[in-house]
């Protein structure tokens, strides 16, 4: 770390106190609450809740969706950063900017959508619907309880790989790729050996991101998922019910392992990114 | 996502043989990524505005007119309105400090500034009901002097605040740190006070990125679901924002006027990613700007005597 | 012949990048394309190893027609500026990494490659990454990778550009002493004039996609095709003048032209080195003040301001210039030994235009 020197710029004082002050009490103390709360729970009990057959049941649903949603952005977020940087067509610009839709649109919005689409008289709904025992149609959302909740998490991760990806392909030295072919590599050959490689780490952080984003992803899942205690039910949801019900406790104990899931991630992808960037000089 | 905006011009197109694939391979990826996109993207989109449209240009209206949407647009419009520019200025001001100053510790704050992309909104609810719900640290206090923070907008704003504060901020950063501090200090020796070289200097050298920042910050401000929820209590007419009141329309009768509100909603989205495009254009049209200045000619060593009638 | 041009074009869309082209390159041969930026010489050489497909025009490789062969089965190696080594290999993968495709066995591929190391000085790197080496050696492999494969021909694009300016001595040294080693046809791109002259046995120069002259380095120098190629090699001071009788002459200096018209305008260039300067006033035709001395080392470059305002550029060696007494501010006289008559780009003159001028290096009388 630098040595202190002397820094003619005005207004660390003003602005670092203000920052460190506003991140006092809207993050820090609130956080803080909620931890010197859990304190206050033995951990027997802290462990009981924590690990109920209900909240496993969640965190199978969350982690196992969150997971299938994250591979699946991660196969087409790198196909669609790649077309994207490497190739033109008509329409490109705005393609590209749809990548960003589902970062900008309300997860409600995101979920309501969703939800009517793949109802029984929805657009793709009614192709997959089916009739169950007693005659009525059921959705898909229905009769494969994590199928609505791995297509919201996918719509609403998308944008992390191709992203995280944009950059490091529109950087990628062309040149090595003509390295290879000079040597003789032919170009299916080229993008193994040499290009994924480098893509490697981005695609990782983008896996990351993506997976972080969907483990604590609440709006639009609950439209599209039956909700139903031990199916469908996703783990933010568990604490929003446990909050109705006035057991903070209960509620504090599924938020806590879910935090420390999202901080190991979120380190994890720190230390990744700084790897990278030492990697690269 | 950091440095968002910085996005680089079009490299020049070469043409290559051996080194690109087969125009086959390349449209096929192409079709793919656009099919994805279409079913993905595009199809939900448009099933907004086609749910919300499908009873009519009439009932579309009524249905905004109703009281309680009304209530839900003026509540999420306040929220913004609290949120943004709060949070603006704590951007700035955290950006400065980090961007253009060394200190210890200065990864730990970045990291806590990023800190509500890794919490669920759903917990950033939970911590203030934690504090100031009737069961919390501050309940009885509250309901002591008939402060009501938690079923009440001053809830909704503190929530919304901690799920958006970092999009300023986390635009900004990268932004002020690739200017550096030179322009800055050049300033200062020019005579300008603090302010003025923020004001003149440093403003407009961040200002894509700031604009950009402002945007998503709204966006997620107007937008957000899983805090505001756990917050508001869903007193329809008085807590309940844009996107609860389409979660409420939903579970209701006829869940079609869902769409209405949401469709306002879709909206927003579309006009913000509509002003990231101008923003990026307007960006990039800088840029070609400065690259097209004449660059001198490169190797005239040698001089050309010329008559000089002195 | 190992390498044949035949009037190759590029255009890239509406500009053309490089004009009707043809040069041939004999094995084993070094030779240099030389030229500013945006010359077309990249865009030649990347032509030849099949990154770029010519527009117009033939490429032969040994006899053999290679327009429509890929990159992958020319058989060529190509050393780019920046190296472009492969970051997630370490050196020796990358400089395997040809001789893999070309499936050669583990055991032969150890050996070419410890060969390479070898003869390279990289020996004990082999494990490293290319963010762990030094500028140097990323270029020490970047060459090695190319050659081992044992290709027809190398090819370099730009190869000292990235180096600091003492380095980049060493390397042209160690080029030169390669090529003699391992004898293998190689191609150069390069925008220093200096390298072009000391490494390569000829030298093709290219201005805004035309070739302006091929020859060796002596010819480029002393002979230069037109004014492009007599400004970009070396220094040399160019006049413009109005011929007169069947002198070109500027205020106070004359140029006797053969075979060119009165009236007709001509630009007439002399190297530095052909300025003869005595203290003795008397000892030449024309008068001058010495307004500026530099010291390059071994030799002096000189600023002489004529009285009519003319500035020439003089070279002389130390010793000379103590020997004569000379300064700053002194007035001398001089003469113009050898002078040439300067085509404009694209312009023939008629051969014996184009021929030096040599002046007899005897006192008195005029030129």
């Amino acid at each position: 770390m630098a040595t202190k020197r002397f820094n003619p710029l005005p207004g660390f004082r003003l602005t670092m106190g203000l920052t460190i002050f506003y991140l006092s009490i809207i993050v820090l103390i609130p956080i803080g609450g909620m931890f010197l709360r859990a304190f206050h729970m033995s951990w027997h009990d802290f462990w009981h809740m924590a690990t109920s057959t209900r909240a496993l049941a969640a965190y199978r649903l969350t982690f196992g969706s969150s997971l299938i949603a994250a591979l699946i952005n991660v196969i087409f977020g790198t196909l669609l950063a790649w077309v994207l940087v490497r190739y033109q067509f008509p329409f490109k610009r705005f393609f590209d900017a749809l990548v960003d839709f589902p970062f900008a649109l309300p997860t409600a919005v995101a979920g309501l959508t969703l939800a009517s689409l793949f109802a029984t008289n929805g657009w793709l709904g009614h192709y997959f619907a089916r009739t169950d025992a007693s005659g009525r149609l059921e959705p898909i959302t229905l009769y494969l309880p994590w199928f609505g909740v791995v297509i919201a998490l996918t719509f609403i991760g998308m944008p992390f790989v191709v992203r995280t990806l944009q950059p490091v392909l529109e950087n990628f030295e062309r040149e090595v790729e003509e390295a290879a072919a000079t040597l003789g590599a032919s170009r299916m050959r080229t993008f193994f050996s040499v290009v994924f490689p480098t893509l490697l780490p981005a695609i990782i952080t983008g896996f990351a991101l993506a997976f972080a984003r969907a483990i604590g992803e609440y709006g639009s899942v609950i439209f599209v998922a039956g909700n139903i205690p031990y199916k469908s039910e996703i783990a933010p949801l568990l604490i929003v019910i446990q909050l109705d019900e006035i057991n903070y406790a209960g509620a504090i104990a599924i938020a806590i392992v879910l935090l420390v899931v999202s901080f190991t991630l979120l380190i994890t992808i720190n230390m990744l990114e700084r790897w990278v960037s030492n990697y690269e000089n | 996502m950091a440095g968002y905006v910085t996005k680089r011009p079009d490299a020049t197109s070469k043409s290559q043989r051996g080194t690109e694939e087969s125009p086959f391979v390349k449209w096929l990826l192409i079709s793919l990524a656009g099919i994805f996109l279409l079913v993905f993207l595009l199809l939900p989109l448009i099933n907004v505005f086609a749910q919300a449209f499908a009873k009519g240009w009439q009932v579309y209206i009524s249905t905004l007119k109703d009281p309680e949407s009304i209530s839900a647009i003026k509540l999420t419009l306040l929220v913004a309105a609290i949120t943004v520019p709060i949070n603006t200025a704590f951007g700035v001001c955290a950006a400065w400090a980090i961007a253009k100053f060394e200190f210890r510790g200065k990864s730990l704050l970045i990291t806590l500034i990023d800190l509500p992309f890794a919490v669920s909104p759903v917990v950033a609810g939970l911590i203030y009901v934690i504090l100031f719900g009737l069961q919390g640290y501050f309940g009885e206090w509250l309901d002591d002097h008939n402060i009501k923070i938690i079923f009440a907008v001053p809830g909704i704003v503190l929530a919304t605040l901690f799920v958006t504060f970092p999009f300023v901020a986390r635009e900004l950063i990268p932004v002020m740190q690739a200017t550096g501090r030179e322009q800055e200090e050049a300033a200062l020796t020019l005579g300008a006070g603090g302010w003025k070289t923020f004001w003149h200097v440093t403003l407009p050298s961040v200002k894509w990125g700031l604009l950009y920042g402002i945007i998503l910050c709204n966006a997620r401000a107007m937008g957000e679901f899983g805090a505001v929820s756990v917050v508001s209590g869903h007193i329809a007419g008085q807590t309940n924002t844009m996107p609860l009141q389409v979660e409420k329309l939903f579970n209701g009768y006829p869940s079609s006027a869902a769409f209405v509100v949401a469709s306002l909603l879709a909206l927003l989205a579309l006009v913000t990613l509509g002003m990231k495009t101008l923003l990026e254009w307007r960006q990039e049209r800088e840029f070609k700007r400065a690259q097209a200045a004449p660059t001198p000619s490169e190797f005239d060593t040698v001089f050309v005597a010329k008559e000089r009638f002195e | 012949m190992s390498i044949e041009l035949k009037n190759v074009g590029k255009k890239f869309g509406d500009g053309v990048a490089v004009n009707n082209v043809s040069f041939t390159v004999n094995e084993g041969e070094l030779v240099a394309l030389l030229g500013p930026s945006g010359g077309g010489k990249t865009t030649v050489l990347r032509m030849i190893a099949g990154l770029e497909v010519p527009t117009t025009g033939d490429i032969f490789i040994r006899g053999a027609r290679v327009n429509d062969l890929s990159v992958q089965q020319r058989n060529i190696g190509f050393v780019f500026q920046n190296y472009a080594l492969f970051k997630n290999m370490n050196v020796f993968k990358n400089i395997a990494f040809g001789l893999k495709i070309k499936k050669w066995k583990s055991k032969d591929i150890k050996e070419r490659v410890a060969e390479m190391l070898k003869l390279f000085g990289l020996e004990g790197l082999e494990r490293r990454y290319a963010h762990q080496l030094s500028g140097g050696q990323r270029q020490r492999v970047a060459i090695a990778r190319a050659l081992a494969p044992k290709p027809n021909v190398l090819l370099l694009d730009e190869p000292f550009g990235a180096v600091d300016a003492k380095i980049r001595q060493e390397l042209r040294e160690w080029l030169v002493t390669l090529h003699h080693e391992l004898n293998v046809t190689t191609i150069f791109v390069t925008h220093d004039q200096e390298e072009a002259m000391e490494v390569s046995s000829r030298i093709v120069i290219f201005s805004r996609g035309n070739l302006e002259q091929i020859g060796k380095p002596r010819e480029v120098y002393e002979e230069p095709a037109n004014e492009f190629v007599a400004r970009f090699i070396g220094v040399m001071n160019v006049l413009e003048l109005e011929v007169f009788n069947g002198v070109a002459s500027l205020q106070e200096l004359q140029f006797p032209s053969h075979g060119v018209p009165d009236g007709q305008k001509v630009r007439i260039g002399f190297r530095p080195y052909a300025v003869q300067i005595s203290s003795d006033l008397a000892a030449y035709k024309y008068k001058g003040i010495l307004r500026r001395t530099y010291f390059l080392g071994v030799m002096l470059r000189l600023e002489l301001e004529l009285p009519s305002g003319l500035v020439l550029r003089a070279r002389m060696s130390k010793e000379e210039y103590a020997q004569q007494g000379l300064h700053d501010g002194r007035e001398v006289s001089f003469q113009i030994r050898r002078y040439r008559l300067l085509a404009s780009e694209g312009e023939t003159l008629r051969p014996e235009q184009v021929a030096n001028y040599d002046v007899a290096p005897h006192l008195g009388e005029g030129i």
